[in-house]
């Protein structure tokens, strides 16, 4: 039964917070313990999140077959698990199999998350094995404008929300003359159902540095910024750890890896604004502000962090620059549809049976990652909406369910692909009222520059509520629409001038909700559907 | 250390913190977490010395203070639980939680008589695929149920 070879087994205990939000931290305990006792070898990693989270705490063990998968594993089921064979990746009613070739995982097309969950985070060595620093070293072969070229030719656009092509930017960087340039990476992810970057920072860390160093060349910059939300402790320590860790191997700092590249970087922590997660808003905050937002022009790239040309990138943007490098520009634009280009890291959440992380070209339907992938709700109830894109996105009801993921055809139906971002309701939400919290959540969270932004949203939920209470429903639902036009119109960023996004589409699609009809709705305290869900507390 | 201190105290902490971050550039934020998190909360003393020390105006500290959600002006509970209210954890019944602390006598936003907790509401922790999600401490905590946050709560409110 003990594991008989005299070398001790791999076992892989993932240390992302989601797992360690189920209880990955006391498995692991649990692991170390039995090795303590003597009873069988084992070393224990822990590595990233492979993003099957149904399936957290997922522990997997090295074979000669490749890495045998357990999961979700209890402290409690390891010495169960030992027992019947663990270290030799035995027969368990927990046992998933060969994980790489597990239908969820075989059927994505992992580019930007290749390593995360594979390997140990702030490992160099892992890091290298598994293909670290080839893209930055091809970089460094290349002069800044031919990276930039490259970057350009492969179509990676921005994949903080809006979109903007990546290699557009740096080329408005590179132009400057200014001697000062900065690369600034935005790791706010505040939207809600959205936790890759989180996932990137906590699992492959040396992968952003990577392309932020990639980055600094094509521009010009000699200093980086990483603007993290305070709300991810762990994705702050994490990064903290390996830019020291990559200081130390001339991965960062002056000459980096012997060519004539000085760049240093930089982890600031956000403060609990949303708003910070904006471009602009976000710059202000790194020079000590208020996090208000900027009127452009001027741009940032031409006049950014403390008025100097700044290079500002979304974390899986940045992420995905290494592979880009590597593998050419050719490979990652062969990927995708239309003028959506590469892959996107989609992100399922909300009230649905399989969430997590679905990297995979564009072009894949909502109904595929919905259904397929995310095997439906959570509940066991019938999915009513699914909100696409963050706070900001539009609630999408089951008949546009054929949508394909591609920012040109979600604009031209309303709506937006965004951060990539599925957050997945069943038939007992109420539309009036996620319409209602949109409006409380801009209200909230407004940087309150402009007035239709900071005053328009709190109108915006008396309008609401009058709607739903019956009082002068035709007039208020009038001034509804008009509100939301004058937010759209009228407002300096996609805060105020997006928010209308949610409550209009619920309104278009889900009318009946707005009539106080759902109210009698009789609603059920969601219930597990088969998968082990309560961490250990 | 905290209010009880003098202003002294509060002085002393401060310029401490300011000096260990004077090669920073834009340092008012790091300063802010750095004196948070040894006073416990941002005091009303704390202000003009930042002022002086970073040759700002009152003002514009206080503009700063106020405008984060983190910064506080008062000292919190011993433990703080943060629910998440967002969209993904909505979708999953967090507002049930709420419900539950408040019948438990934790409303949002208030510290308990005795001092012992803050409970606090969130926008997204990062934990969407496992919500509901509940922050305590900083340490995570993932498909919180009622009946587990009342394990969490009791386990708090009994240390
Ligand atoms: C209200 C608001 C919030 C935003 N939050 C984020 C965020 O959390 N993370 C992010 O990368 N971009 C966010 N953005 C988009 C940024 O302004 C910006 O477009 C992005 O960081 C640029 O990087 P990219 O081109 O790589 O996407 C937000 C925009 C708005 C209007
Ligand atoms: S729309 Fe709202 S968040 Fe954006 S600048 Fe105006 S007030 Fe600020
Ligand atoms: S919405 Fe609650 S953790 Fe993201």
């Amino acid at each position: 039964m003990n594991n008989s070879s005299h070398s001790a087994a791999t076992v892989y205990v993932p240390r992302d917070s989601a797992a360690r939000s189920v209880g990955a931290d006391e498995v692991a305990d649990a692991l170390r313990r039995a090795a303590a006792r003597g009873d069988f070898a084992i070393d224990v990693v822990r590595n990233g999140s492979r993003g099957m989270l149904w399936l957290e705490p997922l522990v997997e063990v090295a074979t000669p077959r490749g890495r045998v998968g357990y999961g979700p594993v209890r402290p409690e089921d390891v010495d169960d698990l030992l027992a019947a064979g663990l270290l030799d990746g035995a027969d368990h009613p927990l046992r998933l199999g060969v994980v790489d070739e597990l239908p969820w995982m075989a059927g994505q097309t992992r580019v930007t998350f290749a390593r995360v969950g594979v390997t140990d985070p702030l490992s160099t060595d892992d890091y290298l094995e598994h293909g670290g620093l080839v893209g930055l070293r091809a970089a460094l072969d290349l002069a800044p404008a031919d990276v930039v070229a490259e970057v350009t030719a492969s179509g990676l656009r921005g994949r903080g929300g809006a979109g903007f092509p990546a290699g557009i930017k740096w080329k408005t960087v590179l132009e400057c003359a200014d001697s000062l340039k900065f690369v600034c990476c935005n790791a706010d992810e505040g939207d809600s159902g959205t936790f890759a970057d989180r996932m990137v920072m906590e699992g492959d860390p040396f992968l952003l540095i990577e392309g932020m160093t990639i980055a600094a060349h094509a521009v010009g910059a000699s200093e980086g910024y990483l603007y993290i939300r305070s709300e991810y402790p762990d994705a702050v320590a994490t990064m903290r750890a390996a830019i020291d860790i990559a200081r130390g191997h001339g991965w960062l700092g002056k000459g980096i890896l012997g060519s004539a590249l000085d760049f240093d970087l930089h982890v600031r922590v956000g403060a609990g604004a949303y708003i910070c997660g904006e471009e602009t808003s976000m710059l202000e905050s790194l020079e000590g502000k208020r996090g208000t937002v900027r009127a452009k022009p001027p741009i940032p790239a031409i006049e950014g962090l403390f008025g100097r040309p700044t290079v500002v990138n979304n974390v899986l943007t940045l992420a995905t620059v290494p592979v880009v490098l590597a593998d050419g520009a050719k490979a990652y634009q062969d990927l995708g549809v239309g003028r959506s280009r590469g892959t996107q890291v989609f992100q399922l959440g909300g009230n649905i049976a399989h969430g997590g992380i679905v990297e995979t070209a564009f072009g894949v339907t909502l109904r595929e990652l919905v259904e397929d992938y995310g095997g439906g709700t959570f509940s066991g109830r019938p999915v009513r909406t699914v909100q696409v894109g963050g706070p900001l996105g539009a609630y999408l009801p089951t008949s546009m369910f054929d949508l394909p993921m591609d920012y040109e055809a979600f604009a031209a139906a309303g709506a937006m692909v965004g951060h990539g971002g599925i957050v997945v309701f069943d038939d007992t939400v109420d539309m009036a009222a996620q319409a209602r919290f949109a409006m409380e959540f801009c209200a909230e969270e407004s940087c309150g520059k402009c007035t239709p932004c900071r005053v328009g949203s709190v109108r915006g939920v008396e309008v609401i509520d009058k709607i739903v209470a019956g009082t002068h429903r035709d007039e208020n639902l009038a001034l509804l629409e008009d509100l939301c036009d004058l937010m759209t119109d009228g407002s300096l960023c996609a805060m105020g001038g997006l928010t209308p996004m949610p409550v209009r589409s619920a309104l278009a699609h889900f009318p009946d909700d707005f009539l106080g009809g759902r109210r009698s709705l009789e609603i059920q305290p969601v219930q597990a559907t088969g998968v082990r869900t309560e961490g250990t507390a | 250390m905290t209010t009880s201190g003098s202003d002294a105290t509060v002085e002393d902490v401060v310029r401490r913190v300011v000096a260990g971050h004077r090669d920073q550039r834009g340092a008012l934020l790091p300063v802010l977490h750095a004196v948070q998190a040894e006073l416990g909360h941002v005091p009303q003393e704390a202000i003009p010395v930042l002022a002086d020390e970073l040759n700002l105006s009152r003002a514009d500290v206080h503009g700063v203070v106020t405008f984060y959600h983190d910064f506080r002006r008062e000292p919190a509970g011993r433990t703080t639980v943060r629910i998440c209210r967002a969209e993904a954890c909505q979708a999953l019944g967090a507002d049930r939680l709420v419900g539950y602390a408040r019948e438990a006598g934790l409303p949002l936003g208030e510290t308990t008589a005795d001092g012992s907790v803050t409970v606090e509401q969130v926008f997204c922790l990062g934990n969407c695929a496992l919500g509901p999600a509940v922050e305590v401490d900083g340490r995570l905590y993932g498909r919180v149920a009622p009946a587990r946050l009342g394990s969490i709560l009791n386990g708090t409110v009994s240390s």
